[in-house]
């Protein structure tokens, strides 16, 4: 397994030796032995978690955007120079491949970020045009500083990020290495996230922990990210959707709009741009989904009451759910799946991202969540509920 | 104030337990007034700026016992209840050695091994013995007791359905809980223990907030009492609160007026009005009267029935149970603000990780028993045990960066002294805390910026609890569940109709734990629907 530029740092912070494989490198699960403090961290202090294994492409070139706007079903257009944008990639049945976050330094600069390896399917897109896809994922060093206190530890470095406003890059002087810190992240909270040259990346840590001592500045690993993204609404590849070039099945796959994402096609009937998938999606808000992505809160008195009536102490594990949970209705029909599922030390209830068929979409609707008690089926009552399930006003701050 | 208000409902006092009376009260549709006397609601709960940007707890400074019921029931999350982990539990020893107990269960074991290879099971077993017995009396913490001096079926029914609950108990759980509600901490954990640091750590529990040592009948009361709330489903763990416990209490404040209670702050009871044998209002300090059919006193059970209203207006049995109730206070606090973070020599390198919790000094059961001989015969503790914890390591807005706020609870302090008072000894009970903390945290003194010494007398003359006890009233046998505060009132009611009573006085009993606000409602409701 390989290791990121800040290994050396995150392997001497790793008090547990625990470490997960992502994307051929070794990443933390935690580094405390307590996952849970590192949650907290985020959610009263500030996190650092290292994304470096992100794959990153650099798209740039005259015709870039034209590129973009005809490879990404997000507007690529409406993402200005200095901005950041949530976007996915859809196949020509409109099902979605990946989503990734991209970013516009200027008219005609982006960097794309994506969980899986990606540059074949964009190079083989790139055509005649004034476009190079180049892959910098080892160049490009990253990390996401996420937290009510994130923004005066990093302002206390380098003060215009102090300025920077959700959504918004900025390329500045980090105590001396230059950085592009980009207002965004994967934790619903306060956050940012810093993309650093490969070669600068232990000085960069070095200067951030530094300004972050006696501010609880301290790593985290992917339990505590998986459960502040779940909190969040957030989807995560391989565990709310899955990428339709390796799937088997129509049903393995997900449209945007089974993924809650129809929001990026508001203006589709206006606009005459041309995507991967258009028509196939425009062809499905017409004709109905399968699927509503929806957050789901469990009935805590109805947890509670499953499992005390045969003696046990009710569950409130905050540790993510892996397994996809079957929901059904009043009649027992299935009527969804929930694909990320925990407690939530935040919402104090246990909750779920799910998908269930549209009539059960609306905020309120009730389906059953399926749980084992010694070995026994029961249900419990989940009322669906609006997303992110957690928002401090913070965030918007 | 105008004279001419009137309300369905008036709750005296404004801690947690009034809250929570109040806000169900409202929930249900009454129109309810809390009157608190201080400037600020919280009571034994509140969170204080006693020294610039430094957030003390002067009293109450964690959280585990709050019902979860409560928190749900009144939409707690939504007015920002957030309760932090205390990560790890730090039991310093005099020879410079330690036990750091925290949340990975496996290097618990490695931990305990350390100091017995035996006592890493049987720490296993224990808890496991604890929460069976915690399991057990849970549905008792959530519902009214029965009035054993009661003939009405009714009561002679949920009699039965109590012995039924018992008999239904594997004997291992009823023989273990009977042995923690009437012996003591100490012989409790002898049966499992032989490390010394282990045993004086969960002893240390059996002695919060009561005049017994932990080689006390009556100590394994407590050590249970102790253990029955939770963080997050965690049984017998312990939260932080966003704020400290002050901020748990403002987050009820919010949530008592958001379903529409008024608070009135500066608004100190003299007395509850009363006519025919049923009270009609209260009679404030400065002579305002306002008018309610309902009444509920939070206070202790000696403000209660001795203060709040006339004595010969009750039954001489009920005056004279509360007269014979024990409070005698016997726990301080001692508050610093902090220039950094303590050290302890053998884990200087670990930074904060040992202080992210509790710190338990007592490192020998015989160390805590001394502490309690000095108390009995009307002293404080030379050597002290402390329940202290750095608040700032937990949550950063306690104290400016790098900064920190430290809460040290403090046994033994005997409300009476022998042959002096507090407000003499006050300063000398804070040297006697500051050297012992400077002789397991070598420079410690040298950190401190502002000290609080919080006597059991300060106590009593802020919050009013008698004699500076912290469970307005001590967990005695013969003043718990059937008999707290007194034998057939122990159900919210008192003899003047309309008035009840819903402080840490009545069952369950104290600590942040609302128990009591929530179930003296529940009767109230119950009271006025059956009227109707
Ligand atoms: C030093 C200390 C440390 C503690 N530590 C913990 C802990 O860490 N965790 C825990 O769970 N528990 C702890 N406790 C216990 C816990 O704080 C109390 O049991 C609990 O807060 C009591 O709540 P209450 O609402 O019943 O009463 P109180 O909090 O005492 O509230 C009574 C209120 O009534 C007001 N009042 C009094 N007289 C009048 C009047 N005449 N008119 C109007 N208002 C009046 C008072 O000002 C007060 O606000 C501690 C207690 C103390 C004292």
């Amino acid at each position: 397994m390989r290791t990121t530029p800040f290994y050396e740092r995150t392997s001497a912070l790793n008090q547990t030796g625990l470490w997960d494989h992502w994307s051929g490198y070794l990443s933390a699960k935690q580094y405390h032995l307590s996952e849970k403090l590192e949650y907290f961290a985020v959610r009263t202090a500030a996190g650092v978690y290292d994304t470096s294994p992100l794959y990153k492409y650099r798209i740039h070139g005259r015709d870039a955007e034209a590129f973009l706007s005809g490879v990404l079903a997000n507007d690529v257009r409406k993402c200005r120079p200095g901005r950041a944008q949530y976007t996915i990639w859809c196949d020509d049945d409109g099902y979605v491949i990946e989503d990734g976050m991209l970013f516009r330094s200027s008219e005609t600069e982006f960097m794309l970020t994506a969980a899986e390896p990606n540059a074949a399917y964009f190079q083989d897109l790139v055509g005649r045009g004034s476009v190079q896809v180049d892959d910098v994922s080892e160049q490009v060093a990253s990390l996401a500083v996420q937290g009510p206190r994130s923004k005066a530890i990093l302002s206390s470095v380098a003060p215009d990020i102090a300025e920077l406003r959700p959504f918004f890059i900025t390329e500045t002087k980090f105590d001396g290495s230059p950085i592009t810190v980009s207002r965004t992240g994967y934790t619903g909270d306060l956050g940012y996230e810093l993309w650093i040259d490969s070669d600068d990346a232990l000085r960069v840590w070095d200067s951030l922990f530094e300004a972050g001592e006696g501010n609880g500045i301290m790593p985290f690993g992917e339990t505590a990210l998986i459960m502040t993204r779940i909190e969040a609404g957030l989807l995560l590849i391989g565990a709310d959707f899955g990428s339709s070039r390796y799937a088997w099945t129509d049903g393995e796959r997900s449209t945007p709009i089974e993924l809650g994402l129809g929001w990026m096609f508001r203006d589709i009937d206006k606009d005459q741009r041309h995507f991967i998938g258009r028509d196939a999606i425009q062809r499905e808000f017409a004709g109905g989904a399968r699927w509503h992505l929806v957050g789901l809160t469990l009935d805590w008195q109805e947890w509670d009451d499953a499992y005390k009536r045969v003696g046990h102490v009710p569950p409130k594990d905050h540790t993510p759910l892996a397994e996809e949970i079957p929901l059904y209705d009043k009649e027992g029909e299935r009527v969804g799946f929930a694909t990320s599922s925990m407690y939530s030390p935040m919402v104090q209830s246990h909750i779920a991202i799910a998908q269930v068929i549209p009539e059960l979409s609306s905020v309120g609707s009730e389906v059953d969540f399926e749980v084992t008690i010694d070995h026994e089926i029961k249900y419990i009552k989940a009322a669906v509920t609006k997303m992110p399930f957690y928002d401090p006003p913070h965030r918007r701050a | 104030m105008t004279e001419s208000r009137t309300y369905d409902a008036i709750v005296i006092g404004g801690g947690h337990n009034g809250l929570i009376n109040g806000a169900y009260l409202a929930k249900a549709g009454l129109r309810t007034l809390i009157l608190e006397q201080r400037n600020i609601v919280g009571g034994a709960a509140i969170t204080e700026e006693l020294f610039p940007g430094f957030q003390f707890t002067t009293f109450s400074y964690a959280l585990s016992h709050i019902r979860p019921e409560i928190v749900k029931e009144l939409d707690l999350v939504k007015y920002g209840f957030m309760p932090l982990l205390m990560e790890s539990t730090f039991a310093p020893m005099d020879n410079g050695d330690y036990l750091l107990l925290g949340q990975d269960e496996q290097q618990n074991i490695v931990e305990i091994r350390r100091h017995s290879k035996h006592d890493a099971d049987a720490y296993e077993q224990f808890s496991h013995d604890v929460a069976m017995v915690v399991q057990a009396i849970r549905p008792l913490l959530d519902s009214i007791p029965p009035d054993i001096t009661s003939n009405d079926p009714e009561e002679l029914m949920r009699m039965a359905a109590l012995g039924q609950h018992v008999r239904s108990l594997p004997p291992r759980v009823v023989h273990n809980g009977m042995r923690l509600l009437t012996g003591s901490a100490s012989d409790f954990l002898d049966d499992y223990f032989e490390s010394e640091i282990l045993k004086a750590l969960i002893a240390s529990s059996g002695t919060i907030g009561a005049k017994v040592g932990p080689k006390s009948q009556g100590s394994g009361l407590v050590l249970l009492y102790m253990a029955v709330g939770e963080h997050d489903g965690d049984q017998g763990a312990w939260s932080f609160h966003k704020g400290g416990n002050g901020g748990f209490t403002q987050v009820l404040a919010r949530a008592a007026e958001g379903l529409g209670v008024e608070i009135a702050t500066d608004s100190p009871v003299s007395n509850v009005i009363t006519a025919n044998g049923k009270a009609t209002g209260v009679a404030l300090a400065d002579g305002t009267e306002l008018e309610a059919d309902i009444v509920v006193s939070s206070l202790d059970p000696r403000r209660t029935f001795l203060e709040l209203v006339e004595p010969r207006e009750l039954p001489t049995d009920l005056v004279d149970a509360i007269e014979r109730m024990r409070f005698q206070g016997i726990s301080a606090k001692v508050n610093f603000a902090l220039d950094g973070l303590p050290t302890y020599p053998s884990l200087a390198e670990r930074g904060e990780g040992p202080f992210r919790g509790f710190i338990n000094i007592a490192p020998t059961v015989d160390y805590l028993e001394r502490a309690f001989d000095d108390a009995k015969y009307g002293w404080f503790s030379q050597h002290p045990y402390l329940d202290s914890c750095v608040q700032s390591t937990i949550d950063r807005d306690m104290a400016p960066p790098g900064k920190h706020v430290m809460s040290n609870f403090v046994q033994y302090a005997p409300y009476e002294l022998k042959g002096s008072d507090w407000d003499t000894e006050r300063e000398n009970l804070g040297d006697t805390v500051q050297a012992t903390l400077e002789k397991f945290f070598p420079g410690f003194g040298d950190l401190v910026l502002h000290r609080e010494v919080v006597t059991p007398l300060d106590i009593e003359r802020v919050t009013g609890l008698t004699e500076g006890n912290i469970y307005a009233g001590e967990f005695l046998a013969p003043q718990m569940f059937f008999f707290r505060p007194a034998p057939g009132w122990n159900q919210y009611r008192t003899p003047i109709s309309g008035y009840y009573q819903c402080g840490s006085g009545t069952h369950p009993g104290g600590c942040v734990m609302g128990g009591p606000g929530r179930l003296a409602a529940t009767q109230i409701i119950g009271d006025l629907e059956a009227l109707r």
